[in-house]
């Protein structure tokens, strides 16, 4: 019995090319970040199984792994995903490396349009090169950053009245980033029902994306660009311009002055964490979470209000949101694409934002009844309409890390000058495009 | 140990020791219970400020642990049907229903047949080789010896990269086996070095015996020898176990979905906007258990494998 | 031997084993024995160690399968031996190790210097100090950057009571200077149990005739703690220090959870550095030159500790 557990354990190696699962033909699979949205999917894609016989599994990743699991996935050529709900930034990745199937005959074949679609989100989400006619996915949620506050904190007369004599205008949701901080800097310390509150909280995690995506709200308010002219990867002057500057180092002033203690780390959870506790009276994050933040038993409903991210030199707001892709390595391909034709109709897309999805879809959008079905609703199609994204080359991995380094080092650790901070982004920027043989 | 005479302290520093080391016990079990307490906590209550020591306990977090939850709209959920059973109520007051269950089941199973599957395939390779290594004279044996520990030494991700490689290309990739080998690797060079210590102790007397007696080497292995080592093995089980049950480097770079472990699902646990600490309390406590239930039974055998074997009298 | 261990079981195994079996050499029991835990170690450790090596003379990543792959000779090395940020690096995983392996060995010591007085209950005790190092680092890690945080989290709170400074005042984890000091804290408490554990031993391997031995000739307690107690309990510390070190060198998933290398790359570890490189840049060929880097540090130190023990455990 002995010998023949042993000849087993070492015949393990050999078999083990047999070992690889196999997931049956008439199952799909779609994988996403675990949040909100992805719950109302599950109930959305109810109706897809109903129709097409086909059983849907899913695979939601939370955010701070996503991006790493799901790109391991695909550079595996992992079959675990069919279908993927992949960030806006990896569609080059997806496209140039094969992961994704290109979509053109099959929309050309089925009568979808990508004119249907908002043209912000079919830029961003579906198109690699950049604005070009190809096609790797169809736009599926549309996101952007953007801002909710304490409703009912704003309204208290003394409140009111404290502000005014303060600052001698009305408190209101802010239109520029300056005011941001100077009503941040009014509730900073401010004591409310016997608690000490916090102006705002804002992303600054080093990870993943957090304070990318943070800055980038302020920076893209000051007129912050990539390139001098797109598609050069010509840096010097624009990643480093004297507006950058200025709005970096807002972005760490707002961080100093008005933020939580111990919010040095902070993504998603921990700004909803924030709000949801009592402790400040604005917040940054994801459209994505609006419909569960009114939903919120304790701070949301008449106490809570959502506003763009306010402009400063220019309107501009951070891109979330994500297109919807067929994985190259899957075995039921076909599976795939018939979710994405049953996805894109109209009335999927209707209930879709009904659920709380984002939909991207101009009847969705164009409705006249758009902006009143949700309180935040009116100002997702503002944002949406002055997006932009960090860069989506296949290489965008490394040169977000880049910039994550830079940023958490300058705003959080307290190191060197903004100034340094940029210079030092376009160093690292240069080189890996001279790896990728771009520059 | 022989009985204890003048060497035997006295009661007065029995004392001082026993209150002393007992003030660090309680000290360090501080983070401990806080977590297991969180798991009783509600989300609101879990990040109160200032902390709350004292709360009223509910099952919300390993409620949650264990489904996933949707929203539904107001009306939707005023057609349906009363709650049937204490989670669902539960989740109910957040406007929400039970969806279905979460991966931590899975994730946990995975550590079941990842970390025990592992722990045995070490322990029988290692026993074996153990027993070769104490016996038997092999040509460069000492080098053999050092070489096995050496594999111990290197960081994970040195060879995480390879072995990605490699497992992609055999189908490897985020299945069972694939782990259970790669863990029993790691652990290999711990089960032999602590296996030859304790075998190395049961004199040879007693095979040579079997062996008179018309014994195979392999029956007097595994009826003389086997029986002898079993607390040495068991000692050695626990460290194998311990690190498989836990470890995260591999784990959260060679799998993703069928064989994903659950360390590095753990941590990930979201709620419905936000860090759902309580269910993360929840997965760790739970995760914990069985763990803690093995070495406690195997407690009286923790001091002798963690010698190592390297150092005896 | 000519034939290998693997065709003689292969060809052994038609026939009932039992029979078979009893025909085969010590040696080739031996070898039979050794070989699967060899052929294990070369598959899964040697074999990608050897692939490490080649990759780190390539500019290869692993995630563009369809791009050209160029030798680069030593241009990966140079790199990172001139790279300051590396260094830095380097410099805070020896101040974790440092600073981890120091707390460790005085508490563990005195943890269990004190255990072995054998007050009552002492086996509970010691079973109930084990437990945080049966938890997964991971989720060490994730919880603590709970009970670190300074608003909902409880150490700051204990800070307070104690010092009276406010818990909003200061975060350990978002300080240049804290940070650091908060990884060690964790390490510390998750891993004293464990040389505390390997002390106890040596402690109990001292027989108590040398003690009595001593008393007879009215040595000091003081003298008998610095002339017998720590000299036998010496190898056991060098050992316990050796287990530390070397998986503190590749400490990843603690201080991932609990700071991400942040705040400003106080607390980036050179593996989770390593790891950023190769599985999230994907720059696969320079990666693996840095984990050879990493694997020689270790090896060499841990060589030469080794011998040191060695030396040591003779006396």
């Amino acid at each position: 019995m002995t010998m023949k557990r042993l000849l087993a354990a070492s015949a393990v190696t050999a078999v083990a090319g047999l070992a690889a699962s196999a997931s049956q033909a008439q199952d799909l699979t779609l994988c996403w970040a675990a949040w909100d949205p992805a719950n109302a999917l599950v109930e959305l894609s109810k109706d897809f199984e109903a129709q097409s016989g086909i059983t849907m599994n899913f695979e939601f990743v939370p955010w701070p792994n996503f991006a790493d699991r799901m790109l391991n996935e695909l550079n595996s050529g992992g079959q675990l995903c069919d279908l993927l709900i992949g960030d806006s930034q990896w569609i080059g990745g997806g496209a140039e490396n094969g992961h994704y199937i290109k979509l053109n005959d099959f929309f050309d074949a089925n009568a979808i349009s990508m004119d249907d679609f908002a043209p912000a989100t079919v830029y961003a989400y579906s198109t690699w090169p950049k604005g070009t006619p190809n096609y790797y996915a169809l736009p599926a949620m549309g996101d952007a950053n953007g801002w909710f506050y304490r409703k009912d904190w704003f309204a208290r007369p003394e409140i009111q009245e404290a502000f005014k004599a303060e600052y001698g205008r009305d408190l209101a949701e802010p239109k520029t980033q300056r005011e941001l901080m100077e009503i941040a800097k009014f509730f900073q310390g401010r004591e409310i029902d016997g608690q000490t509150v916090y102006g705002a909280s804002i992303f600054t995690e080093r990870g993943s994306e957090g304070i990318t995506m943070g800055a980038t709200g302020a920076l893209y308010a000051w007129g912050f660009k990539y390139e001098n002219t797109p598609g050069s990867y010509d840096m010097e002057g624009a990643v480093n311009s004297p507006a950058a500057v200025e709005a970096l180092e807002f972005y760490k002033e707002l961080y100093q002055c008005c933020t939580p203690p111990g919010y040095d780390n902070a993504y998603m959870e921990q700004s909803l964490d924030a709000f949801k506790s009592g402790q400040v009276a604005m917040a940054m994050n994801w459209f994505a979470f609006f419909p569960g933040l009114y939903a919120d038993p304790n701070t949301g409903g008449d106490k809570i209000d959502f506003f763009v991210n306010p402009g400063q030199n220019v309107e501009a707001s951070t891109l979330g949101g994500q297109g919807i892709s067929v994985v190259s390595y899957s075995d039921n391909v076909d599976g795939a694409l018939e979710y994405i034709k049953w996805f894109a109709q109209p009335d999927v897309q209707a209930k879709w934002w009904s659920m709380g999805g984002y939909s991207c879809h101009r009847s969705v959008l164009e409705d006249p009844d758009f902006v009143n079905s949700a309180p935040f609703a009116g100002d997702f199609l503002e944002a949406m309409a002055g997006v932009q994204d960090f860069w989506q080359e296949p290489a965008y991995a490394e040169l977000l890390l880049a910039m994550q380094e830079r940023l958490h080092n300058y705003i959080v650790a307290d190191q060197g000058t903004a100034q340094e901070a940029l210079d030092g982004l376009i160093a690292d920027w240069t080189e890996t495009f001279e790896d990728e043989g771009k520059l | 140990m022989s009985a204890y005479s003048i060497t035997e302290p006295s009661s007065r520093a029995k004392w001082t020791a026993g209150i002393l080391v007992t003030l660090y016990a309680v000290i360090t079990m501080v983070p401990l219970l806080w977590i297991v307490a969180t798991g009783f906590k509600t989300p609101s209550d879990a990040i109160s400020y200032p902390p709350k020591v004292f709360f009223e306990p509910t099952v919300e977090g390993y409620v949650n642990v264990f489904t996933t939850r949707t929203r539904l709209s107001p009306e939707a959920l005023a057609a349906l049907p009363p709650p049937a059973n204490f989670a669902e109520e539960i989740v109910r007051q957040y406007d929400m229903v039970i969806a279905g269950p979460s991966r931590f089941g899975e994730r946990f199973l995975n550590s079941v047949i990842i970390g025990f599957g592992s722990t045995f395939l070490s322990i029988f390779l290692g026993t074996l080789a153990a027993y070769a290594f104490s016996r038997f004279k092999i040509p460069l044996k000492d080098d053999l010896l050092f070489f096995i520990l050496s594999t111990r030494m290197m960081p994970p991700i040195a060879v995480a990269i390879p072995i990605f490689l490699m497992y992609r290309q055999l189908g490897l990739s985020d299945t069972h086996l694939g782990m259970i080998l790669l863990y029993t690797a790691v652990n290999i060079s711990l089960a032999v070095w602590l296996l030859k210590g304790f075998i190395d102790e049961i004199p040879r007397e007693y095979e040579e015996a079997a062996l008179i007696d018309g014994y195979t080497r392999f029956q007097a292995f595994y009826k003389v020898v086997l029986p002898q080592a079993a607390t040495g093995i068991a000692s050695t089980a626990i460290f194998c176990l311990i690190f498989a049950w836990n470890e995260y480097a591999f784990a959260v770079l060679l799998t993703s979905g069928t064989a994903q472990t659950a360390p590095p699902f753990i941590p990930t646990i979201i709620g419905v906007g936000g860090q759902d600490w309580p269910a993360v309390a929840a997965g760790a406590t739970l995760f914990l258990v069985p763990v803690m239930v093995f070495t406690i039974l195997l407690r009286k055998h923790l001091l002798r494998g963690i010698t190592f074997g390297a150092v005896r009298k | 031997m000519t034939e290998s261990p693997i065709t003689r079981v292969a060809r052994a195994t038609p026939e009932p084993v039992s029979r078979r079996v009893r025909g085969l050499s010590d040696r080739a029991i031996a070898w039979i024995f050794v070989a699967p835990t060899i052929f294990l170690l070369l598959a899964i450790n040697i074999f990608p160690l050897i692939w490490t090596i080649r990759l780190s003379f390539t500019n290869y990543r692993a995630n563009r399968l369809n791009r050209e792959v160029e030798w680069v000779g030593l241009r990966n090395y140079e790199r990172i031996l001139t790279d300051d940020g590396i260094w830095m690096n380097m410099q805070a995983t020896a101040h974790f190790l440092f600073w981890t392996i120091v707390l460790q060995v005085l508490i563990g010591f005195t943890l269990a210097w004190l255990i072995n007085r054998k007050f009552r209950g002492n086996d509970l005790i010691t079973t109930i100090i084990v437990l945080p190092m049966m938890l997964s680092p991971a989720v060490v890690g994730n919880f603590w950057t709970f009970l670190y945080q300074p608003q909902i989290g409880l150490v700051n709170y204990v800070v307070e009571f104690f010092t009276g400074i406010p818990a909003n005042s200061f975060s350990m984890l978002g300080s240049v200077t804290l940070a650091p000091w908060a990884i060690v804290i964790v390490d510390t408490w998750m891993w004293t149990p464990f040389v505390m554990l390997i002390c106890l031993a040596g402690l109990r391997s001292i027989p108590d005739y040398i003690y009595e031995a001593a008393e007879i000739d009215r040595a000091s307690k003081w003298r008998q703690f610095w002339t017998i107690t720590v000299p036998m309990v010496l190898p056991f510390l060098m050992l316990a220090v050796l287990f530390r070190g070397i998986e503190n060198f590749k400490m990843f998933d603690l201080v991932v959870q609990l700071t991400g290398g942040g705040p400003g790359n106080t607390t980036l570890l050179a593996s989770i550095d390593l790891k950023r490189e190769a599985f999230e840049k994907w720059r696969t060929g320079y990666s693996s030159a840095y984990a050879i880097i990493l694997f020689v540090t270790v090896f060499g130190l841990a060589s030469i500790y080794v011998k040191a023990l060695n030396k040591v455990k003779e006396r």
